[in-house]
């Protein structure tokens, strides 16, 4: 770990101009993973600017219904909050699935988002990877890629995003609004991360120095009916081999609206939008799910050890909904 | 001595001496002693598998903030390693320095010294290292080219014309089973002290014996053995990996080269690459039976990887020698040299992995029989030794599945797999033998008779989290007839003389024996001395190689049976636990309360290596993937369930203390329990370790009974 | 001129405040056991992926090893040097001895730190992965030995003591006798 500075930071504008004058600053949440790359070498700032103190940290009803969210909300202070588990329960489910109430009471809704794959071949400095060292050759498509990607990847970089928060905050439309020198903007989750295409390394769209906000969650009545399911190589304290956040609004038997997303199968939180259309207006049964799961992962492709994602994702869709298709019904 | 009526001491539960100190952080650990000057030290380790240091650019990193030193090969002050100590020559790894070839990844190839821990971080990691690589071989498995049998004299073990009973027997099973690469991964990393004082080299260390530390650190710094010390009072668990290493060999180097106390803390991603690991093994076992069960012929051939530097035999083939007999009885092991790091023992070296594959195979056998898995084994209880012909010490296994079968709820259970479901999960259970020697080693132990009435044991025991300093405590309390409280156990110090290591299950055996020795030789001096006790006390000092020397040659084991239920979700793969029940025959116990814990703690090992522990190499590095706790996992809380433990009576009537150990035996067969469970809640037989989601999952793909 | 690399600080520790001067690179693990004396928060692995580090940060448990220091420095740390009341030990650590629930000794400290965390958050109805149903109007969940289980998760322990440390947990949330660690989670922000 090499030297670095250290500012905190007492306002957003202060925080911004000190990140758009430095390219080799970055921004310093909860730590969790910002601190850890910087022990590993993946990370190298000549300066950290620490965000922590912000005024960020509410949670907030918006005009429209929805929340927004700081974007130093803690994540136990997310998944504890009343609105959120009542509203979003799916979210407070999927905040609570990821990492340990340690890290939980660290770690930030903005860093969250930001957090970087947990890719073995990516924190392990000696080795080539496309995302850290652009160029260098992906290890892991001829390597160890048992938790690789199955959608959206390429042969560049077959890296998953880690978030259990991001897929939730993907299945309910979630829009992030971020700040720099330049002024105050907006992107909605599905736009947030780039394609992998050739440039792994490049993540999201965020402009240069760009600081995180909040998260905005608009209303979304199917929320209050939703849930999130995490598979993992161990019950607790281990990131997810698949998951799923699902919603559901069942009217006489017929899906009247539905969410789904995917976590541990792209290089970001993965919106089934394919499943969601063939959904709507279907008779909410085992049959619709798993044509649904199944037109959603018609796209996959899998490499030597990760095929079993399919049917895992696709056993997990069916499952997940058919139990909030029984909650309904009750 | 007193007369009074006193509690039990032995036999009866009792917290930890060193209770208080653990629970409010004032236990000190090897790396938490304050030293004036103190320089800290850092490793580099290589990061090709297989080549030669070509150049090390110490020049750039001598004039970082705070560097004190560079050492590597071509500076480094010579080293003695060919030597044999207490438990044999030392690990090939601790030459540190010796030589610029690089046998595998995560060889040191040199330690960096600077003023603070955060200087010799970043000086290690700007250290360019420029290599001659080599192309590597890090791929095991079954069938490959390149394996030999070891020269070991145990290696290979045999009665009978195997291939005849087997082609004899009407029921057969031959198959195949894996075990991955696992690390022992104690929760407090490597770390040493080292110090010039006085003419004397100081090591502050965690390890299992301080003699057999001090004892190589003289070998090989070529130092007289008494101008040594080694002091590790209390261990962050230690599991077999914390013994002679690179951290003290390089402390100790730094320490001499820069006259002042050095440290050397192990990263995390050191401990995995430096400290050893269990080698994977591939598993063939070959059983032929009669229609009742009999065995006829018992095969078992088990292949483990090794360096290119030194053969380790991970004696997975022993498991069955103690086990089960038959007509025809044929055990080997069998080894390839690859570009790996060395393994080394870890907890129930050999019968862990072997008793996965046996324990397996046993169940098949029982499924193609048609009988209860419990009655297939008291079908083939031996009399005797099964290849040596010895009588056993003491053999209690059929109690133990008796009182098992009993506390679990075993009878009535429906054999046939995959009937039983509750909501998602599908529910099984299992049953397993297990069985570990009981073994001891020669040791010094000394007890003193002070002044205020009180007595001081000495022993160069260590207390890894095992509970030797409340169990020697005891045993000396009963030996002396003393209440407990008179009692002080010093251990962890080299100066103590020699003892026996925290291992093999040995350790508190062969304390006890030394301790219970030497205080009865004291209590006989006071009973010829006028009472008045000098101000330096009365001392009492025995050395137990004559006695052990004196006790028959037995079969001397533990044994176990370990039952299991588990969940298991065949659409999502995921495997739980829901209870486990270990009943053992492991002599007397001293202390039940921590005896429990470590034979639950033993357990526990059983379901992490059922369920999560697998290293992976990269195959185009040579490198261990992922090599931390988010990448190896290990059982975290939510994944154990209620586990029980008990025991029964096991007297051993010709020995000195009666004390089998415990250390080990909790992990044997408790994966083959949890495994057979998979199977009668599937019907899917698993026989690679660890039972991973993705496997459950595939094999639901490819239909059960694959 | 560079920017400074170091700074001097004041930590708040269990009640006391210490100046000292630290390297930014320091984590507050390493202040507490380097500089400070401090060594019962333990190194396990010094990634956050073990918790023997555990500490109270402003009542809440965290890691200290992916803490600066620097950037702890107004925060009320508590260790588990300051859990006990003198003498008498917390009915936490008086359970975990009581019990066995250690073997080593090694994980103890933060497992316990992290205990106190669990019964402060659990007290304050937070939910956790263990509960079936988050929604507030499903009312706190009980502490059970699986709510225990999930939230102690982040607390590896090889020597494997889990079930005595469930058991340790469970009773010193029913000492009717337990002080606050007056380290009380805030409220959820509104």
């Amino acid at each position: 770990m090499k030297e670095f500075s250290y500012q905190r930071a007492t306002d957003v504008e202060g925080a911004v101009a000190l990140l758009d004058a430095d390219p080799d600053a970055r921004y310093l949440g909860g730590g969790t993973n910002l601190v850890d790359l910087m022990k590993t070498g993946v990370e190298r700032p000549g300066r950290l600017v620490d965000v922590r103190e912000l005024p960020l940290d509410r949670i907030e009803p918006t005009a429209e219904g929805g929340l927004r969210i700081g974007a130093t909300v803690t994540n136990s202070d997310l998944a504890a909050h009343p609105e959120v588990r009542s509203r979003y329960p799916a979210l407070a489910e999927a905040v609570l699935a990821g990492a340990s109430g340690q890290l939980r009471n660290m770690a930030t809704v903005g860093g969250n988002l930001l957090q970087r794959t947990r890719c073995p071949y990516f924190t392990d400095t000696s080795l080539p990877c496309n995302k850290r060292t652009p160029g260098s050759g992906c290890s892991a498509a001829t390597g160890e890629h048992r938790n690789g990607a199955v959608l959206g990847a390429s042969a560049h970089c077959v890296a998953v995003h880690p978030s259990d928060m991001g897929v939730a905050l993907a299945a309910f439309d979630a829009v992030v609004s971020f700040e720099t020198a330049e002024g105050s903007g907006e992107l909605p989750l599905a736009d947030f991360y780039l394609p992998v295409g050739d440039t792994p390394h490049r993540e999201t769209a965020l402009p240069q120095g760009a600081l995180i906000t909040a998260v905005t969650l608009p209303p979304a009545p199917v929320a209050a009916r939703s849930r999130y399911r995490k598979v993992r190589e161990r019950a607790s304290y281990a990131f997810a081999i698949g998951s799923a956040a699902g919603a559901l609004d069942v009217a006489d038997g017929t899906v009247r609206d539905v969410r789904l997303a995917f976590g541990a199968v792209a290089s970001h939180p993965w919106r089934a939008r394919a499943a969601e259309r063939m959904l709507l207006g279907q008779p909410a049964g085992e049959a619709a799910f798993a044509a649904a799961a199944d037109a959603e992962l018609a796209a996959a492709q899998v490499l030597e050890q990760n095929a079993y994602k399919l049917p895992l994702l696709r056993n997990l869709v069916v499952s997940l909904l058919t139990e909030l298709a029984e909650e309904a019904a009750r | 001595m007193t007369t009074t009526a006193k509690p039990r001491t032995v036999g009866a539960a009792r917290t930890r001496v060193e209770g208080r100190e653990k629970v409010t952080g004032a236990a000190r650990y090897a790396s938490e002693q304050p030293f004036e000057e103190l320089a800290h030290g850092w490793l580099v380790l290589s990061t090709v598998a297989r080549g030669r240091v070509r150049a090390v650019g110490e020049e750039a990193v001598r004039t970082l903030p705070g560097v004190l030193t560079v050492l590597h090969s071509g500076n480094a002050p010579r080293l003695t390693t060919d030597f044999v100590s207490l438990l044999g020559p030392p690990d090939p790894v601790v030459a540190l320095f010796q030589h610029d070839r690089v046998p595998h990844l995560g060889w040191p190839v040199a330690l960096v010294v600077a003023e603070t821990p955060e200087q010799a971080r970043e000086a290690a990691e700007a250290l360019v290292v420029e290599y001659d690589e080599e192309p590597h071989d890090v791929a095991f498995r079954a069938g490959r080219p390149g394996t030999y049998t070891p020269e070991d004299g145990s290696a290979v073990a045999a009665k009978g014309d195997l291939e005849a009973e087997l082609a004899s027997s009407s029921v057969l099973v031959d198959a195949s089973y894996t075990t991955p690469e696992q690390h022992h991964s104690a929760m407090e990393p490597h770390a040493a002290t080292a110090r010039w004082a006085e003419g004397r080299l100081e090591v502050l260390d965690t390890n299992q014996g301080t003699g057999w530390v001090a004892g190589d650190l003289a070998q090989l710094f070529s130092l007289d053995a008494s101008s040594v010390r080694v002091r590790s009072e209390h261990i962050g668990g230690a599991f077999g990996s914390k013994g002679v290493r690179p951290h003290q060999v390089g402390a100790v180097m730094a320490a001499t080269v820069l006259h002042r106390p050095v440290r050397l803390a192990l990263t995390r991603r050191q401990v995995f690459a430096v400290t050893g690991y269990r080698s994977p093994t591939a598993q063939r076992v070959r059983l032929g039976a009669d229609p009742d069960g009999r065995l006829r012929a018992f095969g078992h051939e088990a292949l483990n990887l090794t360096s290119t530097l030194r053969p380790f035999v991970e004696t997975s083939a022993v498991f069955g020698r103690v086990m089960y007999d038959a007509r025809a009885h044929h055990t080997a092991h069998r080894l390839v040299g690859l570009d790996m790091p060395t393994p080394t023992w870890m907890r129930a070296p050999g019968e862990a992995p072997g008793s996965f594959a046996v324990e397996s195979a046993l169940d098949e056998l029982a499924e193609r029989l048609d009988m209860d898995p419990i009655a297939l084994r008291a079908r083939n209880e031996p009399e005797t030794g099964p290849l040596s012909g010895l009588p056993f010490s003491s053999r209690n296994l059929l109690g133990c599945f008796e009182e098992g079968a009993r506390r679990f709820g075993w009878a009535g259970r429906d054999p046939r797999p995959r009937l039983r479901r509750e909501g998602r999960w599908l529910l099984g259970t299992g049953t397993a033998a297990a069985t570990y020697p009981s073994g001891a080693a020669p040791s010094t132990a000394s007890v003193t008779a002070e002044p205020d009435g009180g007595f001081t044991v000495r022993i160069s025991a260590a207390d890894v989290g095992t509970g030797a300093r409340t169990a020697l405590t005891l045993v000396a309390a009963e030996a002396l007839d003393v209440d407990p409280e008179r009692v002080t156990v010093r251990i962890g110090d080299s100066d103590f003389g020699q003892a026996w290591v925290a291992g093999g299950s040995m350790g508190t055996r062969s304390w006890s024996l030394a301790v219970v020795s030497a205080a009865e030789e004291l209590r006989g001096r006071l009973a010829l001395s006028d009472g008045d006790i000098p101000p330096e006390g009365i001392t009492a000092r025995t050395d137990t190689a004559g006695l052990l020397a004196e006790l028959a040659k037995k079969e001397r084991h533990s044994f176990g049976a370990q039952f299991a239920e588990v969940a298991v979700d065949v659409t999502t793969g995921e495997v739980r636990v829901r209870r486990m029940l270990g009943v053992f025959a492991a002599g007397r116990i001293i202390n039940p309360l921590t005896a429990r814990s470590q034979l639950v703690g033993g357990m526990i090992w059983g379901l992490s290596m059922a369920l999560h522990e697998e290293a992976v190499r990269d195959a185009a590095s040579g490198g261990q993937v992922g090599a931390d706790f988010a990448g190896y996992h290990i059982a975290a809380n939510a994944d154990v369930p209620v586990i029980e433990a008990d025991w029964i009576d096991d007297p051993v009537p010709d020995d000195p203390v009666g004390v089998k150990g415990i250390g080990e035996i909790g992990i044997v067969g408790a994966a083959a329990a949890i495994s057979n469970a998979v199977w009668h809640a599937t019907g899917v037989r698993h026989r690679d370790l660890p039972l991973r989601p993705d496997r459950i999952l595939q094999a639901e793909e490819t239909g059960p009974g694959a | 001129m560079a920017p400074a690399t170091a700074s001097a600080i004041t930590l708040k520790i269990n009640g006391e405040h210490h100046t000292l001067t630290v390297d930014n690179r320091t984590t507050l693990l390493d202040a507490l056991r380097e500089r400070l004396g401090l060594t019962g928060s333990k190194k396990g692995c010094d990634q956050g992926q073990c918790g023997a580090c555990t500490v109270l940060v402003d009542g809440r448990r965290t890691v200290a090893c992916l803490q600066l220091a620097v950037a702890a420095e107004g925060r009320a740390v508590t260790t588990i040097e300051g859990v006990a009341d003198g003498e008498q030990l917390h009915p936490v650590q008086q359970a975990f001895l009581d019990l066995d629930g250690y073997q080593c000794g090694y994980c103890t400290p933060g497992q316990i730190c992290s205990a106190l965390g669990v019964l402060d958050e659990h007290a304050a109805g937070w939910p956790s992965a263990a509960t079936g149903d988050v929604r507030p109007e499903a009312g706190p969940p009980p502490l059970t030995p699986e709510e225990i289980r999930e939230r102690m998760s982040g607390n590896l322990c090889r020597c494997g003591a889990y079930v005595s440390i469930v058991q340790a947990v469970s009773q010193a949330a029913a000492d009717p006798a337990r002080p606050a660690t007056g380290t009380d989670p805030k409220e959820p922000a509104a």
